[in-house]
């Protein structure tokens, strides 16, 4: 014991602190055995139980009658999924809930863990997918969407939770479905943009950049944005906004899906990067923007600080209520008039775990979600966003005056020009705090060239999927 | 703690002396068999605690260690990669910055902290021996008793652009050095080092006061007789008699400054870019982010060794020259 004195709660924090480290690998070293097992057994036989009870035709996954308690993981600080439960029990009284949550990053640490223990959950707020797909500790749920005529959706609302057998997002089997889709582009006070002269919205990305100069000149902060560590680089919404005016979407989903010999360092991407380098040049963002947490950014555009903010639908309850009837969104123009738009999009993805005990009745609800008028309205009231569903069903409307009707009809807009992308964030498990957070910082500190960013992550992209 | 974690020990060896001596002249063998029956009963004793130990302590370390010899993502089959993640932890310069700022920190963690709780103590023993050096003790000591988490977010947004820190640099027209502490290169490190200081400062000051009631007052005053000022007699008699305390002082705060993981998790996350970036961070963003368990272990592993390279020598020095 050479510590002497050390034993004091520091030193033995210290201890703790690689202990964790080293007892949560030790925690997980039991699994190893464990998924082996799962993906062939459960994925038979669960499937079978709905079709083999009933003789000729098989009925519909359900929740039965007999009282059924759905094992929940949800994210702490969203309503929507708790708002959908207690409906759900209202109009099924024998299904209650037994709901567990967490912080999304504590959910992105502990989900493989979850879906690996004894009593997995039925339903489970879902991070990434790719590996948890590879270990067999998702439930397939092709025969869901067969069953509840899932694929006669349009098809980009089950795209981005289809895994190929090769491990690659965007095809093959459907492992999760989302509770609703969410919708990414720029928010704007309305007074502030009027008083730059903004009538209606920039119909190109000259036009948008006319008006951030504007609102310079003005004495106002242009945008507002996040893009301190703890909450991850909010400049890779306006970025990725940029990538897609200025090139296809395809390129891009192709390199967060990890299809084979992607990259995003591309001319159309680096026109996209310099775009928004001259931007923190000219002092469009804050000039802490690297140290605004996420919170704190919302709280400051609420207050009036800043003309414009790209940030996602789930916001809108928020905006609506920091500056009643006077915010408004749309989505990122394009580089040229008139060309397609594009948006950020990603469901509100649940997965079931391959071991789920009530995986029939978890598809019920995902399909209820869906397709029950009253659900759809909390979705669109609540969660801000599409519900998503089959297509011939009406989207409710929000609240009259509320910003989500801005978000929804953009929406449509993005449908229409099939530009709907999932997240650059999104890549690998890390490539957003290893990748694109320290280099978008390094971009605004003045320490990294919008080139040198793009081929940082690139290596980083690269070094992260052979690891 | 400190003193039931030190007192254990020397009982433990204390006891089976005087007893084995008392038996040792009349009966013998019964004498030893007793001897090994309290030994045995002793052991059985530790056994709970060595079982937790064992469990809780070594036998992570050792998965550490073998995990650092794999890559694996924590799920599927591990791979023998032999040395490979060290070269890597070795040769990746980002993780080398890691190391490199933690020890950046220990100038704030361990130096600081160490130099002036030394220029405090010395004031409160002089001149402050009242109740005023009680209310210094106490005041100095509160960032010891206030959760690390909790301190962080408050330092985050004191030193936010918009934060009282600012705010007083306004006032007296410094207007132009305003700044996002934490957000921006050149300082943040030092802005996180600035709550390592603040937190370390009060262990130290009380460390070395209470070493300083150890020492004879006859000594100060002869020094006086001799016609020392206050620095000689800080040089001549203080520093010398608090060898030990500050080896315990630098002991404790560079190991804090090492594997600080809270105070950079709280307020900058790391950033910007990897400017805040230490170790301890790392280990975690590599195991249960990147899934790169077998980098994390190996960065964990290298961690402990440099540790353990820079503590012992210090440990060594402060004993040999104290007794």
């Amino acid at each position: 014991m050479f510590l002497a004195f050390g034993h004091s709660r520091r030193v033995l924090g210290g201890l703790a602190a690689l202990a964790i480290v080293a007892g949560a690998c030790s925690s997980t070293a039991a699994t190893p055995t464990a998924p082996p097992a799962t993906p062939t057994t459960p994925a038979a036989t669960d499937t079978a139980t709905p079709a083999v009870t009933p003789a000729p035709t098989p009925a519909l996954p359900s929740c039965g009658t007999a009282p059924v308690v759905l094992n929940a993981y949800f994210e702490t600080g969203f309503d929507i999924p708790f708002k959908l439960s207690d409906e759900f029990t209202k109009q099924f009284p024998n299904v209650t809930w037994n709901i567990s949550q967490d912080q999304f990053t504590n959910l992105t640490n502990s989900t493989p863990r979850l879906l690996a223990s004894d009593n997995p959950p039925d339903l489970i707020r879902l991070p990434t997918m790719i590996s948890l797909v590879k270990d067999g500790l998702l439930k397939n749920l092709d025969s869901y969407v067969t069953a509840f005529g899932w694929d006669k959706w349009p098809a980009a609302e089950l795209l981005q939770n289809r895994v190929g057998a090769d491990g690659i997002r965007g095809s093959g089997s459907l492992y999760a479905a989302g509770l609703n889709y969410s919708m990414t582009g720029v928010f704007y006070n309305k007074k502030l943009a009027a008083q730059i002269g903004m009538t209606t919205p920039p119909a190109t990305v000259d036009e948008f950049e006319a008006l951030l100069a504007k609102a310079k000149t003005a004495g106002l902060q242009p945008i507002m944005a996040w893009n301190a560590s703890a909450s991850g680089g909010g400049l890779a919404f306006p970025l990725q906004n940029l990538m897609a005016a200025y090139g296809p979407t395809q390129p891009i989903n192709d390199w967060i899906f990890q299809k084979k010999g992607q990259s995003i360092d591309t001319t159309t991407n680096l026109t996209a990067a310099q775009h928004l380098e001259t931007w923190v040049k000219s002092g469009y963002f804050p000039k802490d923007v690297n140290a605004i947490e996420y919170t704190a950014a919302n709280s400051r555009f609420g207050k009036g600080e800043g003309v414009f903010m790209f940030n996602g639908d789930w916001q809108d309850a928020a905006y609506d209520k920091d500056m009643p009837g006077n915010v408004g969104f749309f989505v990122f123009p394009s580089a040229t008039a008139g060309g397609p738009v594009a948006a950020m999009s990603a469901p509100l993805t649940y997965g079931i775990a391959a071991k789920a005990k009530n995986a029939d009745c978890a598809a019920f609800f995902l399909n209820w979600v869906a397709t029950n008028t009253t659900a759809r309205q909390i979705d669109v009231a609540v969660g801000g966003s599409n519900p998503g569903g089959p297509s011939d069903l009406p989207v409710p409307a929000g609240p009259t005056g509320s910003v989500i009707n801005d978000t929804l009809a953009q929406g449509s807009l993005v449908a229409k020009a099939n530009g709907s992308m999932d997240f650059i964030a999104n890549a690998t498990g890390s490539i957003f705090a290893q990748g694109w957070t320290p280099e978008l910082q390094k971009l605004v500190g003045g320490k990294e060239t919008a080139d040198g960013m793009l081929k940082a992550v690139q290596a980083e992209y690269l070094k992260e999927l052979s690891q | 703690m400190c003193a039931a974690d030190r007192s254990m020990p020397e009982t433990m060896i204390d006891r089976p002396d005087p007893q084995t001596d008392r038996q040792r002249p009349s009966r013998r063998t019964f004498g030893l068999r007793k001897v090994r029956r309290e030994t045995l009963l002793g052991f059985l004793f530790v056994l709970p605690a060595l079982a937790i130990y064992a469990v809780f302590v070594l036998l992570p370390l050792a998965l550490t260690v073998q995990y650092s010899l794999y890559r694996w993502d924590g799920f599927n089959t591990p791979t023998w990669v032999g040395l490979a993640n060290y070269t890597n932890v070795l040769t990746d310069p980002d993780l080398l910055n890691t190391i490199f700022n933690s020890f950046r920190l220990i100038i704030f963690f361990s130096l600081i902290p160490v130099t002036l709780g030394l220029v405090v103590a010395s004031v409160i023993r002089r001149s402050a021996t009242g109740s005023l050096g009680n209310v210094a003790r106490t005041v100095l000591f509160l960032p010891q008793v206030i959760p690390l988490v909790a301190a962080g977010i408050v330092w985050s947004v004191v030193l936010s652009l918009s934060g009282i820190a600012n705010q007083f640099l306004s006032a007296i027209g410094l207007d132009g050095i305003t700044r996002a502490w934490l957000g921006d290169f050149d300082t943040a490190l030092a802005a996180v080092g600035l709550i390592g200081t603040w937190v370390l400062l009060g262990l130290c000051t009380l460390l070395l006061l209470t070493g300083m009631t150890k020492i004879d007052p006859a000594l100060y005053e002869s020094a006086r007789i001799d016609g020392a000022g206050a620095v000689r007699e800080f040089l001549a008699i203080t520093l010398p008699s608090l060898k030990q305390e500050i080896g315990v002082c630098v002991t404790v705060t560079v190991i804090a400054a090492l594997r600080s993981f809270d105070i950079v998790y709280v307020t900058t996350g790391g950033g910007p870019g990897l400017a805040t970036m230490v170790p301890g961070l790392d280990i975690y963003v590599l195991a249960f982010q990147a899934r790169a368990v077998g980098v994390a272990s190996a960065l964990a592993v290298v961690l402990i060794i440099l540790i353990l390279v820079i503590i012992v020598p210090i440990q060594w020095l402060s004993r040999e020259n104290g007794e």
